[in-house]
């Protein structure tokens, strides 16, 4: 572990002044990613700045009908809100599907957006891992790669984004809200996190010398028609080997308006324009899912141990769709599928 | 006064394991202490070139970085590194000894800090260099270098043949990945020197073992060498063997005179033991009336390549079913990792997983039910001894736990049961474990006041080992159990096996009833020597201690207060300190058994297995208490769903490494896994088996339970999968 | 590309970062002392406190042995710095029993047997402390699911949602 310095933020503005001022310095809000990190030996930052106590932990409804969420809200406080809970489910459902709660507890909501991977090789310094290290190889291709990323692939990093809140704030359209030394800026939910091309390194766009602020949830909330399911090794407390967020606005039984993406095969929760303009205008039923999923996959690509992960997908998308417009969302308690 | 003896007793530990005041070896805080973090080789196999400790050396705070240079002296002979445990066949790897790699996570320098922070981040600036060498880490590639080693049992007849010409043939090759034992508590020692005598706490399972082995790798005399382990926070067999630590720990107090800890990291414990990954074939012929002609049964394990470790897998089917002719091989596969170990059930957990699957898979074959296969092939003689058992009610676990799961109910074909999306299935097994006995002595203290302490160096790693102890001295001095207080987990108490196999309640609790006859042996003569003592002529196996008195059992009205006794004849205390009688016996075969029942719910589509229900009926003696008898047996059958659906050791060989050394990535059953868990306990009176009539529960609870799942999921989908753990790829093929 | 390099040795200097003095309030108690920056919570109780009740099982939030409460809610004290939590209140498994008389759910572990080893047994507690203060679970289902971040290696699970339902039903 490499030691490092500590300093706390006293607001915004300050917490942006601090890390202009030192590059390998890092905010710290929840902990519960980067000190894992750290003891790791994966992260090595030689200062950490404490936004913990900055005051950006309010849930307020916007005067557009959204709602706009502070950066440090804690992950349960945030899931067990009354307007999400009423107006965003898919939401607080995502949430709850993560980590335990202790974890959500501590964790915040701007960390959630930067999570690191999980890859194996990642974690492990002993492995050249282009992420970690950029130019030193990725051996989960060849490796052991069961956890890994079948959509958005490069040769450079086959790692997936870990989050499940991720996936329903994409399949919200939510908004990123970040500051930086050249004032405030906002950034739509899908530009956020990058795909891993040549530079791995890199896992979203949010510049080094930034912070998220907020987070926007758009009107819009889906709280008829929704579902995430999560597909996992053990029935809690573990990551996502697929999940799926699924939203839909439905006319009697045709589909208005629909929202899918995926968790656990991407380096970004994977959205296609594609699968969701396929079920406009269609019956709420298998077949129209099935072609969705078919759209959402396609150039999917397994690396061996993960090849399972396209068809699990699949039948996932129409699993949860089918949730969705039947209004009989995945259950977080009761570990049967609907 | 009612027996405590078969009572479901509170544990008389739990007071101190609710509110944290009980400490684990990595917890005492002693003035001075150093702290010590290790360094692990990240090459399998080779040699260091150089370790560059100045950076380290640099750091305020830092004492000194050990390695195999700058270490204090150790033995420099084999002998002085087995332990009671170790493997006969070869050397037992030597911690921090020279600049050989033996494996990934090896320790090769040790930090030694004024606090554990310091220690950690001055661990990262030390600089190792190595010279690798080729490595192999891959049971699959390496199969065809697999030798043979004695099996645990002898051939009879000729399987072979006998197969060939069978009615009815099932044949099949079962893989059980390497598992690691992952105890909640990280494995840590801390060594104090004291007046020229090192008393060290341990997490071990053995205080005894690791006494004498630090006496011998260290050249100390046994009386200067004291090791303490009051509470262990999960052994599961990790902790039977002495484990790189407490040499660490040793060396480090012995380089600077100060008490020294050393605690590993949860990645470092994936560097100490693990069950072997075990290729099990499985050869079963029967005749068309759907009884054994032939089992065959081939076991290919890991172990490292200094040591040759191997259980029995092969021979539990002589155990559970008639045959005529069988044969049993075990090969081993020597791998650049570290020596395997005992896992909870060591052998039969893998052993018995195939050969119950292989007879489901028989059953299935012959079109009879797979409980009435093990009816018809049920054998009241250990097949390869041909004697007798000391008791098996192992037909009573068939049929109690089939009433309580209602497996009557069950339709046999495959994918024919079925709620909403999930398939329904339905899947059970045997289990067989060994009822052992090792001498015990135990140690009694009585005093005057009415109080008694029991003591034997055993550990407690959470088995009940303090409560039941104190339920029976409680019965066999006639106190009440809060008057008796339970020492264990010192090497200077009276001698006590390992905590494992299954055989400390039966080999202690024994113990306690020799030695309390003896206390009671003296009483007597103390209550004889009073004046007009109503117990004159009486002998000692006449009387019994009941109530706080010694009275004769045939007429309680001659009795005598333990108090008046003692004051009478100005006895303080009694102290006597007996052994147990282990028989060596042959003529019976002394086992546990059981039969488990399980219920999945598999989801068509997706794959998702949950294990809703799980009967596991046990007969197993004597249970002296009940309580705490079914948490061992329930926490039994957690294991046995972890290692159907989750355990597994993932290794990159190219890498020689363990890839989920975590307990986040390495996956062990959470609560939401777990549901309905119904324990029975058959009756089982054995007088044969000891005197008591025990005959232990750690093991018995997890053997059969992966089977019943495997078998369950089989039932449900109609897809066998035969190589653990069973995930949902493996059960549908996605397309 | 794949598996062609190696992983890099890093370089790294000796200069330490001084420790930071801080006060916490534990079980009631005013502390002061010092801690490094990378001091976790779970250091600072066990190793600087002597508070050994709250345990270290993977350090790295995977097991759930170190819950503790922070101003009243479940946190993993292993992946909190010390330094961040100044002035917080903390509730450890030492601080749990009042007077020398159990928690309910303490006496409810002992009761249902809710334990073996011990050694998750303060994580589960104190896990626990925090489900009931939150309200949110009433089913077994709903216990197993948030009582899912305290691994029990032993697999006491059963017992440990029977001793958690007998703590509701007495509280």
């Amino acid at each position: 572990m490499t030691p490092f310095q500590y300093a706390r933020a006293n607001d915004v503005a300050d917490a942006i002044k601090q890390i202009a001022t030192d590059p390998s310095a890092k905010f710290i809000a929840g902990g519960t990613n980067l000190i894992d990190l750290i003891k790791y030996d994966v992260e090595e930052p030689t200062r950490l700045i404490d936004i913990s106590h900055l005051p950006l932990r309010s849930i307020e409804q916007t005067s557009t009908g959204g709602v706009l969420i502070g950066a440090m809200v804690p992950n349960t406080d945030l899931a067990y809100h009354p307007i999400i809970e009423q107006r965003y489910p898919l939401l607080a459902r995502a949430i709850m599907s993560g980590a335990s709660q202790q974890l959500r507890n501590m964790a915040s909501t701007g960390g959630n957006l930067l999570q690191r991977t999980r890859c194996f090789y990642f974690y492990d310094t002993a492995t050249p891992c282009n992420k970690r290290e950029p130019g030193s190889g990725c051996s989960a291709i060849d490796g052991i790669n069961r956890i890994n990323a079948v959509l958005g692939t490069s040769q450079a990093c086959i790692a997936t984004h870990p989050s499940d809140m991720c996936v329903a704030l994409a399949a919200l359209e939510a908004t990123v809200h970040v500051a930086g030394p050249a004032g405030a800026r906002t950034i739509a939910f899908a530009d956020f996190h990058r795909l891993p091309g040549n530079t791995p390194q890199r896992d979203t766009n949010l510049e080094p010398d930034e912070i998220i602020t907020a987070i926007e949830l758009p009107p819009k909330g889906f709280s008829a028609n929704y579902s995430y399911l999560k597909i996992r090794d053990r029935l809690s407390y573990a990551f996502a080997l697929v999940s799926v967020a699924a939203a839909l606005e439905l006319d009697g039984d045709t589909i208005k308006e629909a929202r899918l993406a995926l968790g656990g095969v991407a380096h970004k929760p994977w959205r296609s324009s594609a699968a969701e303009a396929a079920l406009l205008g269609q019956r709420a039923e298998a077949t129209a899912f099935a072609r969705a999923a078919d759209w959402l996959l396609h150039g999917a690509k397994g690396y061996g141990h993960n090849d399972f992960k396209i068809g699990l997908a699949r039948r996932a998308i129409v699993r949860t769709l089918g949730q969705a417009a039947r209004g009989t969302p995945q259950s977080l308690s009761d570990k049967k599928i609907r | 006064m009612a027996s405590y003896i078969g009572s479901a007793t509170s544990r008389v530990d739990g007071r101190p394991k609710v509110t944290g005041e009980a400490r684990y070896a990595g917890e005492f805080n002693v003035p001075g202490l150093v702290h010590g973090y290790v360094i692990e080789s990240t090459i399998p196999k080779g040699r260091i070139v150089r370790i560059d400790t100045s950076g380290a050396l640099g750091v305020d705070g830092v004492i000194d970085v050990l390695t195999h240079q700058s270490r204090p002296p150790m033995a420099d002979k084999d002998n002085a590194y087995k332990d009671e445990v170790a493997p006969e066949e070869g050397s037992p790897y030597r911690p921090l000894y020279d600049d050989r790699i033996l494996f990934t996570g090896q320790p090769v320098a040790l930090v030694l800090a004024e606090d554990w922070e310091t220690a950690r981040v001055a661990a990262s600036m030390v600089k190792v260099e190595y010279q690798k060498e080729p490595h192999v880490t891959d049971l699959h590639a390496e199969r065809s270098r697999a030798f043979a080693i004695d099996a645990p049992e002898k051939p009879r007849g000729d399987a072979a043949k006998a197969f060939a010409s069978a009615a009815v043939r099932h044949a099949a090759e079962y893989f059980i990945p390497t598992e690691h034992h992952n105890p909640m508590e990280l494995f840590a020692s801390t060594a104090i020197w004291e007046d020229g005598r090192l008393t060290v706490y341990d997490k071990t399972q053995g205080v005894q073992n690791v006494q004498k082995y630090l006496c011998g790798v260290f050249k100390m005399k046994p009386d200067e060498v004291r090791v303490m382990s009051p509470y262990m926070g999960g052994g599961f067999g990790a902790g039977l063997r002495p484990q790189y630590q407490v040499v660490l720990a040793v060396l480090g107090a012995s380089a600077l005179k100060r008490p020294v800890r050393v605690m590993l990291t949860r990645a470092q414990m994936y560097a100490l033991g693990y069950r072997p990954a075990s290729i099990e074939r499985l050869a079963l012929g029967a005749s068309s009336g759907g009884t054994l002609e032939s089992v065959q049964h081939e076991a290919i394990a890991v172990t490292s390549q200094f040591e040759e470790f191997a259980r029995n897998d092969t021979g539990w089917g002589n155990l559970l079913y008639r045959s005529p002719n069988a044969k049993f091989e075990h090969r081993l596969v020597k791998l650049d990792l570290p020596t395997s170990c005992d896992m909870r059930a060591p052998g039969a957990a893998t052993g018995v997983y195939a050969l119950e699957c292989a007879m489901d898979e028989l059953a299935i074959a012959l079109k009879t039910d797979p409980v009435q296969l093990r009816l018809q092939c049920y054998s009241e003689r250990h097949q390869g001894e041909d004697v007798p058992y000391t008791s098996k009610q192992l037909r009573e676990c068939y049929r109690q736990g089939a009433a309580e799961f209602g497996w009557d109910r069950r339709n046999a074909e495959p994918r024919s049961m079925r709620e909403g999306s999930e398939l329904v299935g339905w899947g059970m097994a045997s289990g067989v474990w060994e009822a052992l006995q090792m001498p015990a002595t135990v140690r009694i203290v009585l005093t005057a006041n009415g109080h008694a302490e029991v003591a034997t160096a055993a550990s407690d790693i959470g088995t009940g080992t303090y409560t039941i102890m104190a339920q029976v001295a409680a019965d066999m001095l006639g106190l009440p159990i809060d008057s008796i207080s339970v020492k264990l987990g010192d090497s200077t108490l009276p001698q006590c096996p390992l905590e494992g196999g299954s055989w400390i309640a039966s080999s202690v609790c024994n113990a306690i009833a020799n030695t309390a006859r003896a206390v009671r042996g003296d009483l007597l003569e103390l209550a004889k020597e009073m004046k007009d003592s109503p117990l004159a002529g009486v002998g000692v196996d006449d009387v019994a201690l009941i109530d706080g008195k010694i009275a004769s059992k045939r007429d309680a009205t001659r009795a005598v207060p333990i108090a008046s006794a003692m004051q009478s004849g100005n006895a303080e205390r009694i102290t006597r300190e007996e052994a147990n009688k282990v028989d060596e016996d042959k003529s019976h075969a002394r086992n546990v058994h059981s039969a488990i029942f399980a219920e999945v719910k598999v989801d068509e589509e997706l794959g998702v297995i949950r294990v809703t229900r799980v009967v596991n009926a046990v007969a197993a003696g004597r249970i002296l208490n009940p309580k705490t008898a079914h948490s061992q047996v329930m926490g039994g059958v957690v294991w046995g769903i972890g290692m159907a659906l989750h355990e597994e050791t993932l290794f990159d060989h190219h890498f020689g490494r363990v890839m989920n050394a975590n307990i986040a990535e390495y996956h062990v059953p959470v609560n939401a896994d777990i549901h309905d868990i119904k324990v029975i306990f058959v009756e089982e009176p054995d007088e044969i088996v000891n005197p008591l009539g025990i005959k232990g529960l750690g093991e018995i609870g997890i053997v059969g339970v992966a089977a019943a799942i495997a078998n369950a999921v089989y039932h449900a989908t109609g897809k066998r999968v035969r190589d653990l753990p069973i995930t949902l790829d493996k059960v549908i093929q996605f397309e | 590309m794949a598996r062609s390099g190696t992983a890099k040795l890093t370089t790294r200097t000796a200069s330490v970062p001084e420790k930071i003095p801080i006060r916490l309030t534990v079980n009631g108690s005013q502390m002061e002392l010092r801690v490094a920056p990378w001091t976790t919570l779970l250091d600072a109780l066990r190793d600087h406190l002597d508070l050994t009740g709250t345990k270290k099982g993977c350090d790295h939030g995977q097991c759930g042995a170190c819950t503790v409460l922070v101003d009243g809610r479940r946190i993993n004290s292993c992946l909190t710095l010390a330094v961040m939590k100044e002035g917080a209140e903390i509730i450890t498994i030492e601080g749990l029993a009042r007077n020398g008389e159990l928690h309910p759910l303490q006496q409810a572990f002992i009761d249902q047997d809710a334990f073996q080893c011990g050694y998750c047994t303060s994580g589960q507690i104190c896990s626990a402390a925090g489900l009931l203060a939150e309200g949110k679970a009433r089913t077994p289902n709903e216990i197993r699911e948030l009582m899912s971040g305290n691994i029990c290696r032993c697999g006491a699970y059963p017992n440990i949602v029977a001793a958690i339902l007998q703590a509701m039903e007495r509280s």
